[in-house]
């Protein structure tokens, strides 16, 4: 690429000043006043809001549960990947088009009908009943909401890398005598490593914040399955302002945070892409 | 190909600005016409969430109302919600000419932002609450755990089913109403009174943030012996499924008074004062207090609320908020941050 | 360490080269693939994975929908307020489209035809908001168009509310899928390199044609790929829609809101029979955006 500050491209102007404002204005902007109401209290109160200890133990739910679910939706996808690219079966089109499906249900009708089927009298919480097992109501059932959510992250950014990979690596893998587990664990999974990071931290970004499917399922008991987007709302609806946001505003540090890392590997991972071509 | 792509986005473009300007022009007209002396009127009632069949049947009665006292049509646009969440909207600009809460304290919200000038409780008759409601039990057909009373709610196999009182206004009865019976139960020894209310949210299965979402795990996915329910949420969950429940009054429960109040600034901006006050002053007529009554709600009118005397327990000792000295100071001790129920759930 | 990996099968082709017999290469290229009991375990453990966590959830919706027979259903979803939803969400993501189409290629070409400094930074930023919790997301309007913004005047005098009324609906539609399209395009655009454009500039190409003659063919299924996606996800938004609706029945009531007031008023049947609209438009978005992923693939 031209290494002299001279573009020959046209268009930086034009591209460049329209994408900053239309970010302005949907992003920075309204972003700005959470920050700009968040600075009216001092950086004590900021402090004594978010350790309080409902605040903190909510962290931990939503945290605790955010992971285990984007690390399942990190298997999972890595398997549904593989499958979708490398194998040959009845109806293949079909789930592959399903995997988006997350994505366009409404959250709160995945969170209704995840708790009828999850609750003790539903078609799966019964057969789990059984065991002692409930899910409604509990981390579980938290986490079940949020592996809903997530599936779509992790499949789809695995995909694109699975399908450019090639097979040749593999093959001269196999024919130096490498075990199929060992060519997996030491050719393949290295390769797609950055793309399943990618999956899982946008996975993980996106569960951290979910609500409408989470209030249905959690049974909402403080300390226990109450999440912070929930402590947010009720924040809110007790007119408590300031305390709502200063929450907010570490969530939203969160996800700043963690897509910022998303993004340092997918640039890594692009360049593989690239050099894979 | 590429062609019509790009025919097709420009296409797609075109309309959308198209109905971007519409909409944007639908919101100009619609502000100006309600002021039109006979033309049509618009008021927006923000609610909350269990009063919807009421409103509906009583939107249909003051349209009539309104034709024959002005002869003008009237358009009754709902909003429900929860009653925190409906003020705090209305606080920031939702379009409310009523509102009809579930709580004085939520009209307050409203008034501190100056929407709703001082002295609202005393613009209609009764504390402006046309009708009240009360906390009662619904328990499965039968009864079988037995729960007659607030002290049978902490035995030791029953499950309770009530929502969040940090997020739900019913909710925030349900405590007090468990509180007022305890005070008198251990006659006002606070410690006891206190053991009792952590006792029976170490029996609470599922705090839902809402009364209807409690409804709902109650009803449709089986949770709980008993839901600690408004009486006309129980009686709607009775007449839905009248073979799967029952409904039991506690000897002692809270009179809820839901609070209606004109939203000042909004109706002198959208110049609908008139219909607004008259919305809410016909909530006292007889018909309408008959409608509150068919809907399960109880009339303030004492002589309808008498027709209803087959379906309302009229015998129920009654406290009423201001026995906790008014919303203010109950929400201060009980559901403020760090107040009681944040203590249950801290040692809990 | 691609390159490692690359250099090393370069080696290791050089191998390879001693003649194989065809029975060998096929026993290599069974073994990429896989011994047929993982294959088959594999194929079920998804197969199962998926029907639980996405199918049976969805067949809950279809079969309590239609549980008080096919005419109850009829019912909800010709009621008035369930129309009036279907055009507001309709409205709402057909402009969130829009905005973000314009938005998704202007950034696109900006982040990877050119280079400047805080490119990461800015990638990050478009981002954000799939990471953004929806409930901040309808917050942050509220404080920046609400009551207590110093906006708010402004806005009042030209009579003129974007919370609790359409603008404000759509507003959180397109922050929710602001960057679905832009991050559909830029990989493809990224991998296809700015030589071309470069060419068609030093031969005096205008802006616009360069794009059309030249970008446009390279990422118009992408593009398309993103269109859909944005259109599906636009349709389900909840949490952030909720917070800034306001709940207006028959004005800024979308679909899933309008479920979510179902639900609240104990009316399971007619919520879940809203819902499965709901469940066949994503069907029908999702349909779409195979058939343009086949085409898409068959033409390259």
């Amino acid at each position: 690429m031209s290494k002299k500050k001279v573009r020959i491209i046209p268009g930086f102007g034009l591209s460049m000043g329209v994408t900053l404002a239309i970010l302005s204005l949907v992003v920075l902007i309204p972003l700005a006043s959470l920050v700009v109401f968040t600075a009216k209290m001092s950086f004590s109160e900021i402090i004594e809001v978010i350790t309080r200890k409902r605040v903190l133990a909510s962290f931990k739910v939503s945290l605790i549960t955010a992971f285990v679910a984007s690390a399942i939706n990190a298997v999972m996808g890595v398997v549904l990947a593989w499958v979708l690219v490398r194998y040959e079966f009845p109806f293949k089109r079909l789930i592959d088009g399903m995997i988006e499906l997350p994505f366009a249900l409404p959250t709160a009708v995945a969170g209704i009908s995840l708790t009828s089927l999850t609750a003790d009298t539903g078609f799966v919480g019964r057969i789990f009943a059984k065991f002692g097992i409930q899910i409604a109501y509990t981390k579980i059932g938290i986490t079940v909401a949020l592996i809903f959510i997530g599936i779509p992250f992790v499949v789809r950014s695995v995909q694109p890398v699975l399908e450019k990979f090639d097979p040749q690596y593999e093959e001269a893998a196999g024919i130096l005598g490498a075990s199929r587990t060992k060519t997996f664990w030491k050719v393949i999974l290295p390769e797609l490593s950055p793309a399943i990071f990618t999956g899982f931290g946008l996975a993980f970004g996106r569960c951290l914040g979910e609500y409408g499917s989470v209030v249905f399922i959690a049974g909402n008991h403080p300390y226990e399955t109450e999440i912070t987007p929930l402590i947010i709302m009720s924040e809110l609806q007790e007119y408590d302002y300031s305390s709502a946001t200063a929450i907010a505003l570490v969530m939203l540090a969160t996800a700043f945070l963690i897509l910022f890392l998303v993004n340092l590997i997918q640039i890594r991972n692009s360049k593989i892409l690239k050099g894979g071509h | 190909m590429k062609k019509n792509l790009i025919r097709l986005t420009a296409a797609v473009l075109a309309a959308s600005t198209a109905v971007f300007a519409f909409t944007g022009c639908g919101k100009f007209s619609s502000a100006t016409e309600s002021d039109s002396g006979n033309g049509k009127v618009e008021i927006v009632n923000v609610s909350y969430d269990p009063t919807r069949e009421l409103y509906v049947a009583y939107n249909e009665a003051f349209k009539k109302h309104w034709k024959e006292l002005n002869g003008q049509d009237i358009e009754i646009t709902q909003s429900h919600g929860g009653s925190g969440k409906q003020a705090l909207e209305v606080a920031n600009g939702s379009p409310a000419d009523v509102v009809t809460l579930a709580l004085e304290y939520d009209v307050k919200a409203v008034q501190d932002t100056g929407l709703i000038e001082d002295g609202w409780i005393n613009e209609f008759p009764l504390d402006s609450s046309p009708y009240t409601s009360t906390i009662v039990f619904l328990v499965r057909k039968g009864n079988p755990k037995n729960i007659l009373d607030w002290g049978d709610l902490v035995k030791d196999d029953v499950g309770v089913i009530t929502p969040n009182p940090k997020t739900s206004g019913g909710a925030r009865w349900n405590h007090l109403a468990a509180w007022a019976w305890a005070e008198r139960e251990y006659n006002n020894d606070e410690e006891k009174v206190t053991d009792y209310i952590t006792e029976l949210y170490q029996h609470v299965l599922v705090l839902d943030s809402g009364a209807r979402g409690a409804t709902t795990s109650f009803v449709e996915n089986g949770q709980g012996d008993v839901l600690l329910a408004w009486e006309n949420e129980a009686f709607l969950s009775l007449q839905e499924y009248p073979d799967d429940y029952e409904i039991v009054t506690p000897s002692i429960s809270i009179l809820a008074q839901p609070s209606v109040a004109v939203v000042d600034k909004n109706v002198d901006k959208n110049g609908t004062r008139e219909a607004a006050t008259e919305y809410l002053n016909y909530l006292y007529s007889d018909e309408a207090q008959r409608i509150a009554g068919q809907n399960y709600y109880r009339p303030s009118n004492e002589e309808i609320l008498n027709e209803f005397s087959d379906v309302f327990d009229l015998d129920i000792d009654l406290v009423t908020i201001n026995d906790f000295g008014g919303w203010d100071e109950a929400f201060e001790k009980h559901f403020s941050d760090g107040g009681l129920f944040d203590q249950i759930f801290e040692q809990g | 360490m691609a390159a490692d990996v690359k250099k090393a099968s370069v080696t290791n082709s050089a191998v390879k080269a001693p003649p194989r017999s065809r029975s060998d290469m096929s026993a290599i290229h069974e073994d990429t693939k896989g011994s047929k009991a993982v294959r088959i375990f594999l194929i079920l453990l998804s197969v199962f994975f998926l029907f639980v966590m996405l199918v049976l959830p969805l067949l809950t919706v279809i079969t309590e929908a239609f549980k008080k027979g096919f005419s109850a259903y009829l019912e909800a979803v010709t009621d008035a307020d369930t129309i009036s939803a279907v055009f507001l969400t309709l409205e709402a993501t057909l402009i969130a489209v829009a905005i973000n189409t314009v938005f998704g290629l202007f950034a696109a070409w900006a982040v990877t035809k050119f280079h400047f400094k805080g490119k990461k930074f800015l990638v990050t930023l478009i981002d954000l908001p799939v990471t953004v919790s929806p409930i901040i997301a309808g917050l942050i309007y509220v404080l920046t168009f609400g009551r207590q913004s110093f906006i708010y005047p402004y806005l009042e005098e030209m009579n003129f509310s974007v919370v609790y009324a359409v603008p404000g609906i759509i507003l959180a539609t397109v922050f929710v899928t602001f960057p679905f399209i832009s991050r559909e395009i830029i990989p493809v655009l990224e991998a296809q390199g700015t030589d071309e454009e470069e060419a068609a500039a030093l031969m005096g190409a205008k802006g616009f044609t360069i794009f059309t003659k030249i970008t446009l063919p390279h990422i118009k299924w992408a593009l398309l790929y993103g269109i859909v996606l944005c259109a599906a996800r636009a349709m389900g938004e909840f949490g952030a829609v909720s917070v800034l609706s306001g709940h207006l029945r028959g004005k800024t009531v979308t679909l899933p809101l309008h479920v979510e007031i179902l639900f609240g008023d104990n009316k399971f049947m007619p919520a879940f029979a809203v819902s499965s609209i709901l469940v066949v438009l994503a069907v029908i978005i999702l349909v779409i955006r195979s058939v343009v992923e086949y085409i898409g693939k068959g033409k390259e």
